[in-house]
């Protein structure tokens, strides 16, 4: 299972998405790598994954980069909110 | 996993920001005064937002300003600044800001290790709102879990 956590300079909020996913993935008992990645990377970055974690501001422009990647674009609203993260990644992961 | 220090200096309490730039700039000028950054640093940041939008307000009131490591991170730096008067980033859910932590970093693993830290901190939920009403330097070390850095 792969996770991609993405903002726009891939520094700073896509770091603290990840972080916190990690959080939450444990806390679920939910086996998967997450990485950071900034939009200009996420077409390869995502290649193989199945989630992308990003802002809803960004997300009309990562589903532009990603083009025709299967991988299921997850919008965040409050980066900080690990229980909002934990409902989002159990309805796409559970 | 630890912050970088936060001096007085980079600490800005109650500051008046007409719009969401200035409120960054303020951000910009304190990471300068703290000397981690030249204030080109500032510029660069209200360009992220320009480019990719207002996605730094990553949590409601809180923004995240910052931009990629360059010739003017001087070495990595935190500011904080609480606003007077809240301003609209034009975020569709977390506006309006009330506290900007600014964040520059020379390279990128330094980076990671600096944003889980405050992820840690931010794991409070009410930090945001503390953070809103800290009245010193102080009380934000405190709520950050950081120290002054002498």
């Amino acid at each position: 299972m792969r996770i991609v956590a993405v903002c726009g300079a891939g520094i700073g909020t896509s770091a603290i998405l990840k972080v916190n996913a990690e959080r939450v993935l444990e806390r679920l008992g939910i086996d998967a790598e997450v990485s950071a990645s900034d939009l200009e990377g996420v077409a390869s970055a995502a290649s193989d994954a199945q989630v992308i974690l990003t802002s809803t501001e960004l997300a009309p422009a990562v589903r532009r980069a990603i083009g025709r990647n299967y991988a299921e674009i997850v919008e965040v609203r409050n980066f900080l909110d690990l229980d909002e993260l934990a409902v989002l990644l159990e309805r796409s992961l559970g | 996993m630890t912050l970088p220090p936060l001096p007085d200096e980079a600490v800005a309490l109650g500051a008046h920001a007409a719009d969401w730039r200035a409120a960054v700039r303020e951000a910009g000028r304190a990471l300068t005064r703290a000397g981690a950054v030249r204030i080109e640093y500032a510029e660069r940041m209200i360009s992220v937002i320009d480019e990719f939008g207002a996605y730094v307000v990553i949590a409601p009131g809180l923004a995240l300003a910052h931009a990629r490591p360059g010739p003017d991170v001087l070495h990595e730096g935190l500011a904080v600044v609480t606003l007077a008067e809240p301003v609209a980033f034009g975020h569709p859910h977390n506006d309006p800001v009330r506290v900007i932590v600014g964040l520059a970093v020379a390279n990128a693993e330094e980076h990671v290790a600096s944003v889980a830290a405050l992820a840690n901190a931010f794991n409070d939920p009410e930090a945001i709102d503390r953070l809103a009403a800290a009245e010193t330097a102080d009380e934000v070390r405190a709520i950050l879990g950081l120290g002054a850095g002498r």
